[in-house]
């Protein structure tokens, strides 16, 4: 049908109130409030078992890794941006979407292995892909396998920290479950959310 | 530290690569996702440095050696559910998950439950997922993906129970 108009919403992604797919944000969500109250609580609590101090020095720390993400989330933004805009939508949704089978998966899975970066590229460009017509099944099996099976984390941290042979082997365990969680997610979507949803765009 | 090093190495590589094959599709395709790009991250910077910068506060309160306690002597699937918890509770990043799993294979620990551990910690800790996954994806998303990952430490620690150590 109409798939390849601008201004058509992405199939998936009703739960965005905005007509650009998926792409404009608001600046302060419920999840912001939430997440300031918690910050919030937790330096009171700081500052009345270490005084002005305590609150301090984890102030200086903090600001100093927020310096250092910066750059890597602006390259996380540009990658997630510049991928939704030249991921074909079509091929998108026949390769990545609901109807895209166990193919499906393993596409997801492949790409988030070999993913490079941290939570600053994966999150932007999972983001981008359900925006472009990829399912939640086919998302997950990216996320998750990003998390698992992707070797940025297990390179950087965790056989520095946990040694090889356990990280290979952690790995080896964690290979089939991205698949598996992308059919689960599959699985239940089509369950929790029935077909009116989708129905208009998808045939 | 070189791996760091190489991971910004590949990360603005692939930068560069698709803004190339963008930039291919002619220069307005260009400049239309370099400033959807830039948006984004104007969006995204206020959300970011909150949970950055808050982070360290969340990680105070809650000392590594509450969770280490939690991944404790108890073995069989007892454990292994302790372990699932512990992870989806660790505060902090990377290095605080991976040393308190080392601990607790070192003190004793036992390993389905440390995969169990560190899978759940993967999947699902709250302080990335608050932090790094909501700000990214739509909220929907984010706590259907954890919902659905929820059976996965578990696997993960029957097949580490099936084929034994490393």
């Amino acid at each position: 049908m109409s798939e390849l108009s601008p201004k058509s919403p992405a199939p998936a992604e009703d739960a965005e109130s905005e007509p650009r797919p998926g792409r404009a944000r608001k600046p302060i969500g419920w999840s912001t409030i939430i997440i300031a109250a918690l910050v919030a609580v937790s330096a009171g609590l700081v500052w009345r078992r270490d005084g002005a101090d305590g609150v301090l020095d984890i102030l200086t720390h903090d600001l100093s890794l927020f310096g250092g993400i910066l750059p890597r989330v602006l390259a996380g933004c540009l990658l997630g941006a510049f991928i939704s805009e030249i991921l074909p939508h079509e091929k998108v949704s026949r390769s990545l979407g609901p109807k895209s089978g166990l193919m499906g998966l393993l596409i997801g899975t492949a790409f988030g292995a070999i993913l490079p970066g941290g939570p600053f590229t994966a999150y932007p460009v999972a983001s981008a892909l359900l925006a472009v017509g990829a399912d939640f099944g086919a998302t997950i099996a990216m996320v998750v396998s990003w998390t698992l099976i992707g070797y940025g984390r297990a390179v950087a941290w965790e056989i520095p920290i946990m040694g090889t042979d356990f990280t290979l082997w952690r790995i080896l365990i964690s290979l089939p479950l991205p698949v598996l969680a992308g059919a689960l997610g599959r699985f239940v979507y089509v369950r929790i959310y029935p077909q009116p949803h989708a129905k208009d765009d998808e045939n | 530290m070189s791996a760091a090093l190489l991971i910004d190495i590949l990360l603005w590589g692939s930068v560069f690569g698709v803004g190339l094959i963008a930039f291919r599709r002619g220069p307005p395709v260009f400049k239309a996702s370099l400033r959807e790009g830039s948006m984004d991250f104007v969006n995204i910077v206020p959300r970011i440095a909150l949970g950055v910068i808050g982070s360290g506060y969340i990680a105070a309160i809650i000392p590594q050696e509450v969770i280490t306690g939690w991944l404790g002597p108890d073995s069989g699937w007892v454990g292994v559910a302790t372990a699932v918890v512990a992870g989806a509770a660790t505060p902090g990043g990377p290095v605080i998950g991976f040393s308190i799993g080392t601990v607790a294979l070192k003190s004793g620990g036992g390993v389905p439950q440390v995969v169990a551990y560190v899978v759940a910690w993967a999947l699902f800790a709250f302080q990335r997922v608050i932090l790094w996954e909501i700000p990214f994806m739509p909220a929907r998303f984010v706590w259907f993906r954890c919902a659905v990952s929820v059976p996965f430490p578990f696997v993960a620690a029957a097949i580490a129970m099936v084929i034994g150590k490393p």
